[in-house]
């Protein structure tokens, strides 16, 4: 894997930090008069999701991480392990659950997912900004309430649990923004 | 490529407020009866200085990382006081306060000492900012913020200091100073005010003259001015010597050296006109978009300069 100098230090930059692969945040850098240069670097660890902050004289340099961002469809889970396929080579790659985390109570089989890869391995995955799941259980809604003030919690074919305005019924599809877990709308068949 | 890259990154605003802020530094220089000059931006020799990279351009040698070694050839040459708003290039110095392609206005006063052109920035500075001067020896205002002696304190004390505040381990003791005075001294500045700092450590002369301070160290005739979190200017006292020179020059080349760089072959041509005589004289360089960005409260160079480096 080739090393990165600080002066090709950007954003999305994928680097090897304390035997872990990083993603670079931010890159500030710090000159003072005619001294010497840093470059503050602020990372996420990929394996924890940590954010790190770090300074390195100007013209350090790092390993980089064997890191890669697929687009890989979710087909089935083991219980396990939960299986992504490329969809162009039909590779397909089993994610742990600490590489699934939170992602897995948003997917679906056969949606499109971001997998990252390290050395070849799924190491983490984010789920589609919008998912469309139909509701498996939720109390009956109050009759007349269109306006959803306050809404109730609903429960999706995942597992997750979102709140869904009043008149949402049980059997339904919805929309669901992933990033913040919200209710976005019903989906009309 | 997305479909708005070709556009500039800086409202049309800021490059009205670019060209009035021309207008005027040319209207002081004018009033004040120096020349404006031009020099070469491509030449065949380039600084030595270890922290400062210049660019080269195969088959042509390099792009000028300030427009001093000329200006100091006109000067012995008998121009009498010049400025000059000149492009420079840095290698490597890119970031929210740095483009590798920037702007400086420089100028060089015969008979005037340090004190002399400290007051001539604060007469362009302080109408254009509407503030007020503070001035601070180096050693004290580092010794005020981190309570360490700049010049006393031992490289490892220094060093351990400066990792306390994020530095990477293992800095000198100029490094440890350089990283404390950018990230601990230069944030605790009063914005509102243009600070003048004088009497850098001796190692920072560069083409500064050394002197002795009070207690018998070695100061550089050097002042920095900073404003609103910025640094904005550097002014030195210049060094005549042309002997001394070389030696400033093998001794960057030294660290050049150590710290895996090229070594830069010292501009013969600066060492004769040192050798011809260069008139007693002040000079200073002031980043004419850092002023910019200081004026117009901008955070980042990109808000003061059409295009981004990534789109140029």
């Amino acid at each position: 894997m080739a090393s990165y100098s600080t002066s090709e230090f950007k954003s999305g930059l994928k680097l090897m930090l304390d035997g872990d692969p990083c993603s670079i945040i931010e890159n500030e850098f710090v000159k003072p008069g005619k001294g010497q240069a840093f470059n503050r670097v602020k990372l996420r660890n990929l394996k924890t999701g940590k954010v790190i902050e770090r300074t390195f004289k100007s013209g350090d340099s790092l390993e980089g991480a064997d890191v890669l961002d697929v687009t890989m469809q979710y087909i089935y889970s083991d219980g396990e392990f939960w299986h992504f396929m490329d969809p162009n080579t039909f590779d397909q790659k089993p994610a742990g659950a600490d590489a699934v985390g939170d992602a897995k109570q948003w997917l679906k089989e056969e949606d499109l997912c971001e997998v990252t890869l390290y050395n070849g391995e799924p190491l983490s995955v984010s789920p589609p900004n919008f998912v469309e799941l139909e509701i498996t259980q939720t109390d009956p809604g109050v009759k007349g309430d269109t306006a959803g003030t306050g809404g109730k919690p609903a429960t999706l074919s995942t597992g997750a649990v979102v709140r869904v305005p009043l008149f949402v019924q049980e059997g339904e599809v919805i929309k669901v923004d992933t990033r913040t877990g919200e209710y976005v709308g019903r989906i009309k068949n | 490529m997305t479909d708005a890259s070709w556009r500039p990154g800086a409202a049309l605003d800021a490059l009205k407020a670019r060209a009035d802020l021309l207008r005027t530094v040319r209207a002081f220089f004018d009033g004040r009866g120096v020349l404006e000059v031009s020099t070469p931006s491509l030449a065949a020799h380039a600084v030595s200085d270890e922290h400062i990279d210049a660019i080269e351009v195969p088959g042509h040698g390099w792009l000028q990382t300030s427009p001093e070694y000329h200006m100091k050839r006109l000067l012995a040459a008998g121009s009498g006081p010049i400025y000059q708003i000149a492009r420079a290039f840095r290698d490597g110095e890119a970031g929210a306060r740095h483009n590798p392609e920037f702007t400086l206005l420089e100028w060089y006063r015969p008979g005037f000492d340090l004190d002399a052109l400290v007051d001539e920035c604060l007469a362009l500075l302080t109408p254009l900012c509407a503030a007020g001067a503070e001035r601070h020896r180096f050693r004290e205002l580092f010794r005020a913020v981190t309570g360490l002696d700049p010049l006393t304190t031992t490289a490892t004390a220094l060093a351990d200091r400066a990792a306390g505040a994020g530095a990477p381990a293992g800095l000198s003791g100029p490094q440890a100073v350089d990283y404390l005075m950018a990230t601990v001294v230069e944030p605790a500045l009063d914005p509102a005010v243009l600070t003048v700092v004088v009497d850098f450590p001796g190692w920072a002369a560069a083409l500064a003259q050394t002197t002795e301070d009070d207690d018998g160290a070695t100061v550089a005739r050097r002042f920095e001015i900073y404003h609103r979190g910025l640094e904005l200017a550097n002014g030195y006292q210049e060094l005549l010597d042309a002997d001394e020179q070389a030696r400033r020059f093998a001794r960057d080349n030294e660290k050049r050296r150590a710290a895996g760089k090229r070594p830069m072959t010292p501009d013969p041509y600066l060492l004769a006109a040192l050798r011809a005589g260069l008139p007693p004289c002040s000079g200073v360089a002031l980043g004419l978009e850092r002023l910019h960005m200081a004026l117009s409260g901008a955070g980042r160079i990109d808000q003061v300069w059409p295009f981004p480096r990534d789109r140029a």
